[in-house]
């Protein structure tokens, strides 16, 4: 086997095994707050709602819902596990091994990815004690689900890089994710808003996500689905580049 | 060109300047041959980490080059990493892992498949009897085990060159007699081994050849036997079967009490122990005992970093 693929996959394992180890820490709490969502606004209040798009409102934000589990998933795990090793200098351990930098990166990434999923994938099973969700494109639905947590690991890593003390890891998800997260069309369509408001909303990027991956469900949308994937594979490059150019650096983790 | 291929690490006008402006080489100089247990002494903040760093990939160098068995780590840096295997000074594994998946994931870095990596993590957990904590998280373990936990992981590449960085801080007397003798094992199956430590004798023991920085710069650099030469006075502490009030002077030596029954006696090494003690003895001073007051090197150490 490929020695950067043994690489790969012993980082990949490490991380798998740290989430499921810590299951109670990293997946239930999630699925905890996704149903109360689902008790709270699906059935208390969504029932007193008129349809969205066509589709009673359980329906509508199930998805976004789903969504929004695995943006915050993928980006707690990278941030506060890529964090904690350097707190705990374990990150020596890779950076003395010939471990290529992009290999690091992708390792680390499949936590995200995996913690991110797992998450999405469960609150989908939930889901079902609610509502039934057509499925009309499956590909988009694991297309967005795929890329938005491939984004949001590589986000989180970068703030994991940065980060000096435990404080700087919750600021980014606190102040910036979770309110472009609850404006990002997860509980209501933009088309509902004023032309003005439409147009702004365009300007956050977890919109493109939430709606692409309600659309791989229900087949409505308000912005164009393929602008979406366009968008996620930019910030996929670009986001991915910034990363190997910090550790290439060795921004946060050499002298 | 032959010189470089007998040399397991060749350092050449390094230099590392810190951002806070802190200068911690100033240009250090140094080859360490294949089979060598080589030394690295001095005090703290003389930059002995920083070199350890540099070589290791932890530190980013200001200047000058370092070569491991010929590769230039400028030139392939990856290549170099696989010949090097670091215990570091400072615990940085994680505590929360089991002992032996922390050995096996550090084979994996390197590329070691996961049936290899469990062989040789067997190995060598066997080895420095950690094989019955293998299941034991990181944390439950004690600080000398944690010590031969990264003496475990550093050796489980099987690099040609280990470094250990003050490997047996904080490790009892017997524990530690047990790690030289592992080591010195490593070193005479050919494994060159580059040792920082506080505890001089430990390199007095260990090392063939030794080294001294102080204040970012190598100060003295070569083999040990050459080195002790230097030691041009010895200081004893001489205990008396009796209390005595006073001791005559002697040329080319120096008595102290330290109490009534400590003498503290320092005295060139050319000075005959007979006449020493024959000098006590014209005083009815009868000594009952005798021991170094520091080690030797220690003694040459401490004239050389404060010069």
């Amino acid at each position: 086997m490929n020695s950067n693929l043994i690489c790969f996959l012993t980082i990949a394992r490490r991380e798998t095994t740290r989430i499921f180890r810590i299951w109670v820490q990293t997946l239930l709490p999630p699925v905890i707050t996704m149903t109360l969502y689902f008790i709270i606004f699906g059935s208390f209040i969504g029932s007193q709602l008129r349809a969205v798009n066509g589709y009673d409102y359980m329906a509508f934000i199930a998805p976004g819902l789903i969504m929004m589990a695995i943006i915050t998933n993928s980006y707690t795990n990278t941030v506060s596990s890529f964090f904690s090793t350097k707190f705990q200098r374990n990150i020596e351990e890779l950076l003395v091994s010939p471990t290529p930098n992009g290999v690091i990166i992708l390792g680390y990434i499949a936590g995200g990815m995996v913690r991110g999923m797992s998450v999405g994938f469960l609150v989908s099973l939930v889901s079902l004690f609610f509502v039934r969700l057509p499925l009309h494109n499956v590909f988009y639905i694991l297309l967005f689900a795929f890329l938005t947590s491939f984004v949001f690991s590589l986000a989180g890593m970068i703030n994991g890089i940065f980060a000096k003390k435990f404080d700087d890891i919750s600021i980014i998800p606190t102040f910036v994710i979770t309110p472009l997260t609850y404006l990002g069309g997860v509980f209501y369509s933009i088309s509902l808003l004023p032309e003005f408001w439409q147009a702004v909303s365009k300007a956050n990027p977890i919109i493109y996500m939430v709606d692409g991956f309600r659309y791989g469900f229900l087949g409505t949308s308000d912005i164009n689905v393929l602008t979406g994937v366009a968008m996620l594979i930019f910030f996929g490059i670009t986001l991915f580049s910034v990363t190997l150019y910090l550790l290439k650096k060795g921004i946060g983790i050499r002298s | 060109m032959m010189n470089e291929m007998r040399a397991a690490l060749s350092i050449f006008d390094l230099t590392k300047t810190y951002s806070s402006g802190l200068a911690a080489l100033k240009g250090v100089t140094l080859e360490v041959r294949q089979g060598e247990f080589f030394g690295l002494l001095g005090p703290n903040g003389a930059g002995k980490t920083t070199i350890i760093g540099i070589i290791t990939s932890l530190v980013n160098k200001s200047g000058g080059s370092v070569k491991v068995f010929g590769i230039d780590i400028d030139q392939d840096f990856a290549a170099a990493k696989r010949l090097i295997g670091v215990v570091p000074q400072e615990f940085n594994f994680s505590i929360f892992e089991k002992v032996q998946d922390i050995v096996c994931q550090q084979a994996g870095y390197y590329g070691i498949a996961r049936a290899e990596a469990l062989v040789r993590s067997e190995k060598y957990l066997k080895k420095l009897g950690l094989w019955n904590k293998r299941n034991v998280a990181a944390r439950e373990l004690s600080g000398g085990m944690k010590r031969r936990l990264m003496i475990a992981r550093g050796l489980v590449h099987e690099p040609k060159l280990l470094i250990l960085d003050e490997p047996t801080a904080g490790v009892d007397v017997e524990l530690r007699r047990g790690m030289w003798d592992f080591l010195a094992e490593l070193n005479r199956a050919g494994r060159t081994i580059i040792l920082t430590t506080h505890y001089l004798e430990e390199a007095e023991v260990l090392c063939n050849q030794i080294a001294i920085i102080a204040g970012g710069r190598i100060i003295e650099n070569t083999n040990k036997r050459e080195l002790l030469r230097k030691l041009d006075k010895e200081t004893f502490i001489l205990d008396s079967k009796a209390p005595i009030a006073s001791i005559l002077p002697l040329e080319d030596a120096s008595f102290t009490l330290i109490d009534s029954t400590t003498i503290e006696a320092t005295f060139g090494k050319k000075q005959s122990l007979n006449r020493v003690f024959e000098h006590l003895n014209s005083q009815d001073i009868i000594v009952e005992s005798m021991r170094n007051k520091a080690n030797r090197l220690e003694e040459l150490f401490m004239a050389m970093v404060e010069e």
